[in-house]
C-alpha cells in the first residue's frame, strides 16, 4: 500500500521539486516589481504578468460570478421546468468543452472586432468559469434545509427574497468555494488566452489591448533561447503553482469551518 | 367582525398531484381558543393547517379549492397577497427551525424587519415582548446575541414561537410543535399554548391524543382526508358521536 502511495506521489513531488529548485533562484524583489526585460537585458521580473493575470481573472470573475450565481439559483429553485433541463445540459456541455474551443469562440466573437485584447481573453475565461460557479451555487442551495426556507416564507417573506437573503446567505460559503475553484481553474489556462490576446511584454494598456499573462510567460519564455527568460519562466511557474495552492488552502478553510 | 369565529373553512379540498388528500372540509374555528386537529398519520392534518396560511401551494403540483374565510376575507381570493395572509396567520413547525446563522435577537426581529420596521428601540421592545410572551425571555435575556443554534431544542421551539409572535399575528398554526422535544420541554410548550390562547386563536396539529385533551378547547378528528368529528374537546373525548372517533380515542385505530 505504501509503495502505491509513493509511486503515486513521485510524479507530483518531482514536478514540485523541479519547479521549486529552478524557480526559487529568480524570486527576489525585482521579480515582483519589474516588468519583462528586453532581450539581452539582465534581471527584470514578471510584475506586468502578475498585473495582467490579476486583471484578466478579475474581469472574467466580474462577468462569470453574477451569471453563474443567477444560473445556479434558477437551476436549484426552478429545477423541474423544461427550460432548466436545457440550461443544465448546456452547462454540462460548456463544462466539458476543450478550452481551446472556447478560446476560438471568444476570438471569433470579440477578438475579430475589438482586436486581441484582455476583454476577449476574460470573456473566454468567464465561459469556463460559469458552469463551475453555477454548479456550485445549485448544489449549495439544494443543501439549505427546506424547513429554514419555510420559516422565512411563513413570516410573510416572498419566495424570491427568501432565496436571495436566506438561502443564499446560508449557502454563501459553499458559493464562495465554487468561485475560488473556478478562479484556480482559469488562473493556469493558457490556450484560450493565447488565441484571444496573445503575448504581451508590457503593462496594462487598455481593455482593447492585451495584457501580460503568467501562464503564457511560461510558454513563451521557456521556448526562448535566452537564459534570463528561461529562468523567469520557472519563476512564473513557481508563483502560479503557489497561487493555485493558496486558493486551494483557502477553499479548504472555507469548507472546514462549517460546523455551527 | 365580532363573530365568535376567527376562520371559516368552506368546502376545502386539497391535492398533491392527483392525490386527493383533503375532501370537502367544513369547519369554523373559534376565536381565542385552542383547536386541536388530531388523527392518524397521513390523514391530512398537516396539509389542513398548511391550507390555512397558504403554505400548501408552495409544494410543486399542490392544489387547493374551496374557501378559507379569515375575518371576512377569503384568503384564496385572487386579490389576496399570500404574504399578507402568512403575516397575519403565523406558523410554528414540527421541528424547531430557527435561522441558524442569526442570533436569538435577529431571529425574533426577522419578521418585523422584513415588513419594514427599522427603528432600533421599537425592535428592542418587540423582541423583548415576544420573548416574554413565549416564556423564553428569562433564559436568554443576558445574551441575546448568541446564535440561535446554541439553544436547546425546547428553547429553539419557544424561540420559533416568539419569532411568530413578533409579527403580532391573530392566528397561530402549530404543526405537532412538541413531537421533536423531550417531555419536560413539551410540557412547557403546552403551558405556553394555554397562555397564548388568551390572546390568540390557535390551531394545533397533534397525533398525541393526551396532548389534544390537555391543551385544546375544541378538537377535530380527521380520517382519510375527511373531517369525521368536530366539537368541544370534552364532548368529543367523552361522548364521541361517530364510531370512528370512538375507535380512535379508545386506541382501537391509530
Amino acid at each position: 500500500m505504501y509503495v502505491a502511495l509513493i509511486v503515486a506521489l513521485i510524479p507530483l513531488f518531482s514536478v514540485l521539486f523541479e519547479v521549486f529548485k529552478r524557480g526559487v533562484g529568480v524570486i527576489n524583489l525585482d521579480f515582483f516589481t519589474k516588468p519583462t526585460p528586453a532581450v539581452g537585458e539582465v534581471g527584470g521580473g514578471v510584475a506586468n504578468a502578475i498585473q495582467g493575470t490579476l486583471i484578466t481573472i478579475g474581469l472574467a470573475s466580474l462577468i462569470a460570478v453574477p451569471i453563474g450565481i443567477v444560473t445556479g439559483i434558477f437551476l436549484s429553485e426552478y429545477g423541474d421546468s423544461k427550460l432548466s433541463s436545457i440550461v443544465r445540459s448546456f452547462n454540462e456541455l460548456l463544462n466539458g468543452m476543450p478550452s481551446i474551443v472556447i478560446g476560438l469562440f471568444a476570438y471569433m466573437l470579440i477578438a475579430t472586432k475589438v482586436g486581441f485584447s484582455v476583454t476577449a481573453a476574460s470573456f473566454a475565461l468567464a465561459l469556463i468559469m460559469i458552469p463551475i460557479v453555477s454548479r456550485a451555487t445549485e448544489e449549495a442551495l439544494k443543501l439549505v434545509p427546506a424547513t429554514i426556507r419555510e420559516a422565512a416564507i411563513a413570516l410573510g417573506m416572498p419566495k424570491w427574497k427568501t432565496t436571495m437573503f436566506v438561502a443564499l446567505r446560508i449557502a454563501r460559503r459553499a458559493v464562495a468555494t465554487g468561485v475560488l475553484l473556478a478562479v484556480a481553474r482559469i488562473a493556469g489556462e493558457s490556450a484560450p488566452v493565447l488565441v484571444t490576446m496573445g503575448y504581451w511584454k508590457w503593462w496594462f494598456a487598455g481593455l482593447d489591448r492585451p495584457v501580460a499573462n503568467l501562464a503564457l510567460n511560461i510558454f513563451l519564455f521557456a521556448k526562448s533561447p535566452f537564459e534570463n527568460w528561461i529562468a523567469l519562466a520557472w519563476g512564473s511557474a513557481l508563483i502560479l503553482i503557489a497561487m493555485i495552492l493558496g486558493i486551494n488552502v483557502v477553499v479548504r478553510l472555507l469548507t472546514r469551518e462549517r460546523s455551527p | 367582525m365580532t363573530s365568535a369565529y376567527k376562520m371559516e373553512v368552506e368546502n376545502l379540498n386539497a391535492w398533491y398531484g392527483s392525490n386527493h388528500v383533503l375532501i370537502d372540509i367544513n369547519m369554523k374555528i373559534k376565536d381565542r381558543a385552542v383547536t386541536a386537529i388530531m388523527g392518524p398519520s397521513g390523514c391530512g392534518k398537516t396539509t389542513f393547517i398548511r391550507c390555512l396560511n397558504r403554505m400548501h401551494e408552495l409544494v410543486p403540483r399542490a392544489r387547493v379549492t374551496g374557501k378559507v374565510v379569515f375575518d371576512g376575507v377569503n384568503i384564496y381570493d385572487d386579490n389576496v397577497d399570500p404574504t399578507w395572509v402568512r403575516r397575519r396567520i403565523g406558523m410554528v413547525f414540527q421541528k424547531p427551525n430557527p435561522f441558524p446563522m442569526l442570533s436569538v435577537y435577529d431571529n425574533v426581529a426577522f419578521g418585523p424587519r422584513i415588513h419594514g420596521i427599522r427603528d432600533r428601540k421599537l425592535l428592542d421592545k418587540i423582541v423583548r415582548q415576544s420573548l416574554e410572551m413565549a416564556s423564553l425571555w428569562e433564559e436568554v435575556k443576558n445574551d441575546l446575541r448568541r446564535p440561535a443554534s446554541a439553544l436547546s431544542g425546547g428553547q429553539q421551539q419557544r424561540l420559533c414561537i416568539a419569532r411568530a409572535l413578533a409579527l403580532e399575528p391573530e392566528v397561530i398554526l402549530m404543526d405537532e410543535p412538541t413531537s421533536h422535544l423531550d417531555p419536560i420541554s413539551a410540557a412547557k410548550i403546552e403551558m405556553l399554548i394555554r397562555k397564548l390562547a388568551e390572546r390568540y386563536t390557535i390551531v394545533i396539529v397533534t397525533h398525541n391524543m393526551q396532548q389534544a385533551a390537555r391543551v385544546s378547547d375544541y378538537v377535530a378528528f380527521l380520517y382519510m382526508g375527511k373531517l369525521v368529528e368536530y366539537g368541544p374537546t370534552k364532548e368529543v373525548f367523552e361522548r364521541p358521536r361517530n364510531e370512528l372517533t370512538e375507535k380512535y380515542v379508545t386506541g382501537k385505530i391509530s
